[in-house]
């Protein structure tokens, strides 16, 4: 099947409360393409509908008008075929169950066997390095801890595609570093294709093959900035000043996008003495 | 989960000394002031009362204990049956819920007077079916809750799995509310014994613990009034242990050891 298309988004637009006082245009034009093997990450100041366009593919909302293709489907059947999985800001794993069963959830629902779940379970946990904690609890994990099960979890099905919203955007600076660093593994050993969503630019540059800049009101794409750091990124890379280049690359392309809610009079106003 | 032993006993240590300090500085004071027995009867007093009528309010608790019991089954049965009932139709909940809220802020044990005249004189019936009403709401409330407030996340993730409201309701609504059920057990299980007690006020049978506390009291007999206020005691504690201990029991993990919210 060469040629299909990992996510395909065509003129899509999102406004929420259409038609009412409220409405709110979140999202307009976009047009995005995605091959099978890449590492996306949207970017952009809060307000800019970049988790908005990751629902849309997620088909968790519909679009007001365009299309969202994801394997080439329609993003509905997509979303029933469970080809995606996802990862959210919190962790999101269910209290009352050990680690194990939360990442054998999505299985449980596409009516797996119970020993071809627990097999498949195990192994994800082997895959994001925690087996010796199948048994645990989930509170009785570190949020960094608990974000490598959520990653388990949403890859235990091999989906191709894995879409994560903010992912380690509430994890501290090392552990988020490291998580960047295991998320990069597992994007090697899995050839799963990723979408993520993220403000932070170090870590867009850093994980991505390439990256989507986004402007708020109403969210648009204004730049997309392809990363060729190669495939084998390293603690090094940090430091290299390619990394640094790209970094600079990406921040120059994020200025000049006026944040939402600061009205440019506003900045007039204080600008002048 | 587990305890050590050193932890159970710092944590009874402090109610014990307590619980027998204020019940010396209660002996001395009927001595030392010379309180007459109407007044206030001493511990001693008050205990030999409960050895001396072991028999009679052992039989009174039994009376009381059952309707507790009665009730508190069959209204936790029905307010966990309307709460799924809830969750699922809408327009029911938006009915049921301000009704049920604004019926559990008023003191409606009083409801008993009506349903007496419903039944024989000696019937049981209407302080079982006060009972039922009192825990039903305790417990559709609480349960209710925990089948609606769900975090944003878990749902999206279900959604984001293709799950169906069945398999949301079974995998994620469900087990959200059973540490709910529990706090609302805690809380219905003894209030369930003292509405079967108050229920007593109101008329009917002179069999259960409530009405033999008034009676004791109408012929001044307070060492032996308080001796039946003891055996309340002693049930309600029950009640409440029983619901702790099945608390524990039946949550996996302990979640239901843990801080919750509501809780």
């Amino acid at each position: 099947m060469t040629g299909v298309k990992a996510v395909e988004v065509r003129g899509l637009s999102k406004v929420f409360n259409a038609g009412k006082p409220n409405e709110v245009p979140a999202l307009v034009d976009i047009d995005l393409v995605i091959e099978p093997g890449e590492f996306v990450s949207l970017i952009g100041p809060s307000g800019c509908g970049k988790s908005t366009q990751l629902r849309l593919i997620a088909n968790l909302l519909e679009p007001t008008t365009g299309e969202v293709l994801v394997n080439g489907k329609p993003a509905r059947t997509a979303r029933l075929d469970q080809d995606y999985g996802m990862a959210f800001q919190q962790a999101g794993l269910f209290d009352w169950r050990s680690v194990v069963k939360n990442v054998e959830l999505p299985l449980e629902l596409k009516g797996w066997d119970k020993a071809r779940r627990r097999t498949r379970a195990l192994e994800m946990l082997e895959l994001v390095k925690l087996p010796e904690f199948a048994e645990h609890f989930p509170w009785q994990l570190s949020g960094g801890m608990q974000q490598r099960v959520a990653i388990a979890r949403a890859l235990a099905a091999h989906p191709p595609l894995l879409l994560m919203d903010e992912p380690f955007g509430a994890l501290d600076e090392m552990t988020r570093e490291h998580m960047q660093a295991e998320l990069l593994r597992i994007f090697g050993e899995t050839a799963t294709t990723v979408v993520f969503v993220t403000h932070s630019i170090p870590e867009a540059v850093y994980l991505s093959t390439r990256v989507v800049v986004m402007s708020p009101r109403p969210g648009r794409i204004t730049d997309v900035i392809e990363v060729d750091l190669g495939p084998g990124r390293d603690v090094d890379t940090r430091e290299a000043d390619a990394f640094f280049k790209k970094v600079t690359e990406v921040r120059e392309a994020l200025r000049g996008i006026q944040p939402a809610g600061v009205e440019p009079d506003i900045v007039q106003v204080v600008d002048e003495p | 989960m587990s305890r050590s032993p050193r932890s159970v006993v710092a944590a009874v240590i402090p109610p014990l000394v307590f619980g027998v300090g204020f019940l010396l500085i209660w002996e001395t004071a009927v001595k030392v002031f010379d309180f007459q027995p109407y007044f206030l009867p001493a511990p001693s007093a008050i205990w030999s009362a409960f050895r001396e009528n072991t028999e009679l309010i052992w039989e009174a608790t039994k009376v009381s204990g059952l309707n507790a019991f009665v009730g508190l089954v069959v209204g936790t049965a029905l307010g966990v049956l309307i709460s799924f009932a809830l969750a699922r139709f809408r327009l029911l909940n938006d009915v049921m819920t301000p009704l049920s809220v604004a019926l559990n802020a008023v003191p409606i044990f009083v409801l008993v007077a009506l349903f007496n005249n419903m039944y024989p004189v000696t019937s049981e019936v209407p302080r079982r079916l006060m009972v039922t009403l009192v825990v039903y709401f305790i417990v559709l409330v609480n349960v209710a809750r925990g089948l609606r407030e769900v975090g944003a996340t878990a749902l999206e993730l279900m959604h984001s799995y293709a799950a169906s409201d069945i398999a949301i309701l079974r995998k994620v609504r469900v087990p959200n509310a059973v540490p709910y059920l529990f706090t609302a057990l805690r809380i219905a299980a003894p209030a369930s014994v003292i509405t079967a007690f108050v229920s007593e006020y109101f008329g009917g049978s002179q069999n259960g613990l409530g009405s033999r506390i008034v009676g004791n009291i109408a012929l001044s007999n307070n060492a032996e009034a308080w001796a039946y206020v003891l055996g309340a005691c002693l049930l309600g504690l029950s009640f409440f242990l029983v619901a702790l201990v099945l608390e524990r029991v039946a949550t996996p993990g302990g979640v239901g050891a843990r801080e919750r919210v509501g809780a």
